[in-house]
């Protein structure tokens, strides 16, 4: 796709003289990268110039650390900038003095309002709560049956109505009378999707909030959003005024500038990050991740946050420690395979690597489960001393394994040569954490919210 | 009635009847008539060399610079291309492209540029246009693939109800297995537009249920099935597999199916839309593209791009949320919305 704006900004500062120095001369060549990346990443233009005003005035006259290069420092700039756009990590739900606490769901067709309401449902009761759900969108074809399967489905309840009511303002107060008659602390109303210029479906909207008086009310956007989020956003919060933004379908690779956009216009935060079509793929949003995302930098965090899930400490601690002194055998390399099968499809973990540097190569890695089982049955057939010193698996050898394991020669050599091939590049890649930028940024952040939020607290 | 694309007459016909999606805000003032056809040549030039290292910095400089028109004719014309999705490297190959023209004509104002960007957009759209390829023998098989909550289902009614006003039968196909309620909502679509659909149960394996709908319509002689598919991510390789399986399975009980694969893209996309395009033609064969939402204040830009690149026609625009809410796709009027 694109290449990233770090490698990008390496060239041009490699390209200019005065190297060590952030020049008005090199600053220039390195903001028209900068500004490329943006409107790439589909921040919306007028957002993008008054970010590069901002650029260049704190970049200007800055002394370049020792410890970056001045590519590294422009992207640090830049980054703090948009982290700082982004707003702090606030994923939580407000409630409201007297339950039940009103959240309503808005937005544009089909961003993920209908999903998003059942995850939010879902986390709630994770933090305890009792949440009643309630569809009001009685336009769209199985609208409401679609979250009256996923309410079934997370054992959440939800109001149907009288049957054949199909009035959106009787819905959501008959939702609310009920959540008061049966204790239950949160009621979410999922509604029908719009355009924000359907004039009598925004009235619709502002009537709701009226009559519910929501504590929250959570604009749902696409993450895939062009040059329009800005007006769509624009118009829900002069309309309704918004309390939250939930950014969905980010676990593809759409860099999420509308992020930026929406946020800028509409000053509020961003709470919610949707990563999957199933009720348990949100996550807090964070917005070191976002800016690092938009600037086609990845989202290690979140690859190194999954991992953690999954993966003993312990055990990780002592696999880098192995790869960076050499004694990552094929016996770890099996083990690895093995967790990284509990990572479930590895897409979705390399698609928030940063598309630099040696994870490069990675994003062209595509791992079938079978070929996993193989690749576990090779390793299974060798002895404890070919797993611990490859080196010694000659030709003979080879054939024994292959015959054990039920596979081909030619399946031995390949997975010998991915072997090697995974030792060089998670060897890169630990080395490159350690000493390099990323590791630096890392180290600095604060992981704690992260936490927090995992263990169901982040509300 | 419109006709779709499938009937015989042709498609212009009705290109009357049907209001065109009104969108956009107003044009900003064009130029004093008085400028010089020279010296906006010149700068227009200038202007488009830097463009190559950085399109707004050269707009920025050359307001900075001189108070000048025509910069800020240049800017605008660059602010609409990238305000309307386009992407900034169509919207510089577009002013590139321009620059060429204006070396050969004589251009005098803003309303000639503007026309010639059309031009060139049309161009574009156009010459990725290309016939609709339909089965000598009925069924012609229909598939309808995207990211998720694009508009899928939503134009698989709104076409089984042109066709069906055309007198065609047609079969729509629950393929759409794991998204909640997906089966009923097309369910409901074949009731609104008296369509049958073949369908099996939540979660089955959508191979199988296009197996079925194809073996159906195979013996009825339908004229048309149309496939709907889950809504899936291009990034996510096991869920684009499954479109290849769908492909197969299809050749199983009609050689040359699909004959058509369509791509439904939201015009609120961005950037993302050509990736989109891009892997989904890499996996499913798309051969077309449908436009959604193009009711709203989206342009949809970002279809030039993939036009440009993956030669890919774009078959129809969705215009809103009711079966007759579907237009042929005219790229006239698409690009004189563009830079509205
Ligand atoms: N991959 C992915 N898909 C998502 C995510 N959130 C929602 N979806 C999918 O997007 C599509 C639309 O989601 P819905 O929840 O139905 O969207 P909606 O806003 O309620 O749609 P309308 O009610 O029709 O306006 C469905 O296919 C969902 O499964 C996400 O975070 N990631
Ligand atoms: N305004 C407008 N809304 C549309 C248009 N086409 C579809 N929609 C709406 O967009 C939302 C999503 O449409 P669906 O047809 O469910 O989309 P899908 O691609 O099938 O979604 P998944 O199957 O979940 O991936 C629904 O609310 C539709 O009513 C259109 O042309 N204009
Ligand atoms: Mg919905
Ligand atoms: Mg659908």
């Amino acid at each position: 796709m694109f290449d990233s704006l770090s490698e990008k900004l390496q060239r041009v500062f490699k390209n200019l003289r005065g190297e060590g120095k952030l020049t008005p001369e090199n600053m220039e060549a390195a903001l028209r990268e900068i500004r490329v990346a943006l409107l790439e990443a589909d921040v919306h233009f007028k957002v993008v110039k008054q970010l590069i005003e901002n650029i260049k005035v704190k970049a200007m006259g800055q002394e370049v650390m020792s410890s970056l290069t001045p590519g590294q420092q422009v992207i640090k700039i830049v980054r703090d900038e948009l982290v700082e756009i982004l707003g702090k990590h606030q994923s939580r739900i407000r409630t409201a003095n007297e339950a039940p606490t009103v959240v309503m769901i808005v937005g544009l067709q089909g961003s993920g309002k209908t999903t998003s309401t059942a995850k939010l449902a879902r986390h709630l009761f994770k933090a305890s709560h009792n949440p009643l759900l309630v569809s009001v969108d009685v336009y769209r074809p199985a609208a409401r049956d679609q979250l009256k399967i996923l309410a079934r489905d997370l054992k959440i309840p939800i109001y149907e109505g009288e049957p054949g009511n199909n009035i959106p303002l009787e819905l959501a107060k008959g939702a609310r009378r009920e959540a008061i008659q049966t204790g239950k602390d949160f009621v979410l109303v999922d509604t029908a999707g719009r355009l924000h210029i359907d004039e009598d479906l925004m009235v619709e909207l502002q009537t709701l909030k009226e009559a519910l008086n929501p504590t929250e009310i959570l604009f749902v956007a696409d993450a895939m959003t062009g040059q329009d989020a800005v007006k769509s956003a624009d118009e829900f919060h002069k309309r309704l005024g918004i309390t939250g933004i939930v950014l969905t379908k980010m676990d593809g690779d759409a860099r999420g500038g509308a992020a930026l956009s929406i946020r800028q216009v509409t000053g509020q935060p961003l709470k919610f990050v949707g990563v999957g079509e199933k009720a348990d793929a949100l996550e807090a949003f964070h917005p070191e991740r976002v800016a690092s995302r938009i600037l086609g930098m990845g989202d290690v965090l979140s690859l190194i946050e999954k991992v953690q899930e999954q993966v003993d400490t312990k055990n990780a601690e002592e696999m880098q420690r192995k790869l960076l002194d050499d004694e990552f055998t094929l016996a770890d390399f099996r083990d690895q395979m093995k967790q990284l099968a509990k990572l479930g499809p590895l897409e979705s973990l390399l698609g928030m690597m940063p598309n630099i540097g040696p994870m490069k190569q990675l994003k062209d890695v595509k791992v079938d489960p079978k070929e996993m089982t193989r690749v576990i049955a090779i390793i299974d057939s060798m002895t404890p001393h070919e797993r611990s010193n490859h080196m010694v698996i000659n030709g003979p050898r080879r054939r024994r394994i292959a015959k054990g394991s039920g596979t081909t020669v030619q399946e031995v050599n390949n997975l010998l040569k991915q072997y090697a091939q995974a030792r060089k590049m998670m060897k890169s890649f630990t080395g490159g954490m350690g000493k390099g930028f990323l590791g630096k940024r890392l180290g600095k952040m604060k992981m704690p919210d992260l936490d927090s939020f995992l263990k169901g607290g982040g509300f | 009635m419109i006709r779709s694309l499938f009937g015989s007459g042709d498609s212009k016909e009705r290109a009357g009847e049907a209001s065109a999606p009104q969108t956009g805000s107003a044009a900003p003032a064009a130029p004093p008539a008085a400028q010089k056809a020279s010296s906006l040549l010149d700068r227009l030039k200038q202007g488009i060399q830097k463009t190559r290292a950085g399109i707004v910095t050269a707009l920025e400089d050359t307001i900075q610079g001189k108070k000048e028109i025509d910069a800020e004719l240049l800017e605008e014309l660059e602010f609409a291309l990238i305000g309307a999705d386009v992407g900034i490297q169509t919207a510089t190959e577009v002013l590139e492209r321009i620059r060429q023209r204006v070396d050969r004509k004589l251009v005098n104002d803003a309303g000639e540029l503007k026309a010639l960007i059309r031009e060139h957009l049309l161009e574009v759209l156009q010459t990725a246009e290309r016939p609709l390829v339909r089965a000598a023998t009925p069924p012609t098989v229909l598939m309808i693939v995207g990211v998720n909550g694009v508009g899928k289902t939503t134009t698989i009614g709104k076409l089984a109800q042109q066709l069906g006003g055309e007198g065609k039968s047609v079969l729509l196909c629950a393929a759409d297995t794991f998204r909640a309620a997906a089966i009923e909502q097309l369910e409901v679509w074949g009731q609104r537009t008296s369509t049958e659909v073949i369908r099996q149960k939540a979660g089955a394996d959508p191979s199988s249920v296009m197996f079925d709908a194809l073996q159906a319509a195979k013996s009825r002689s339908t004229d048309y099935v149309i496939v709907d598919t889950a809504g899936r991510l291009h990034t996510k390789s096991n869920l684009m597999a499954e479109l290849d399986k769908m492909r197969r399975t299809a050749q199983k009980v009609i050689p040359d199916a699909p004959h058509e694969v369509w791509l439904v893209m939201d015009a609120t996309t961005g950037q993302n839309g050509l990736e989109q395009a891009r892997k989904f033609t890499e996996s499913s064969g798309v051969t077309g593209i449908v436009l959604t939402k193009l009711d709203g204040t989206a342009k949809g830009g970002v279809v030039v791009a993939i036009a440009r690149e993956l030669m890919l026609p774009i078959r129809y625009i969705g215009v809103g949320e009711q079966a007759g809410d579907l237009l042929p796709f005219d790229a006239e009027q698409f690009v004189g919305t563009l830079l509205a």
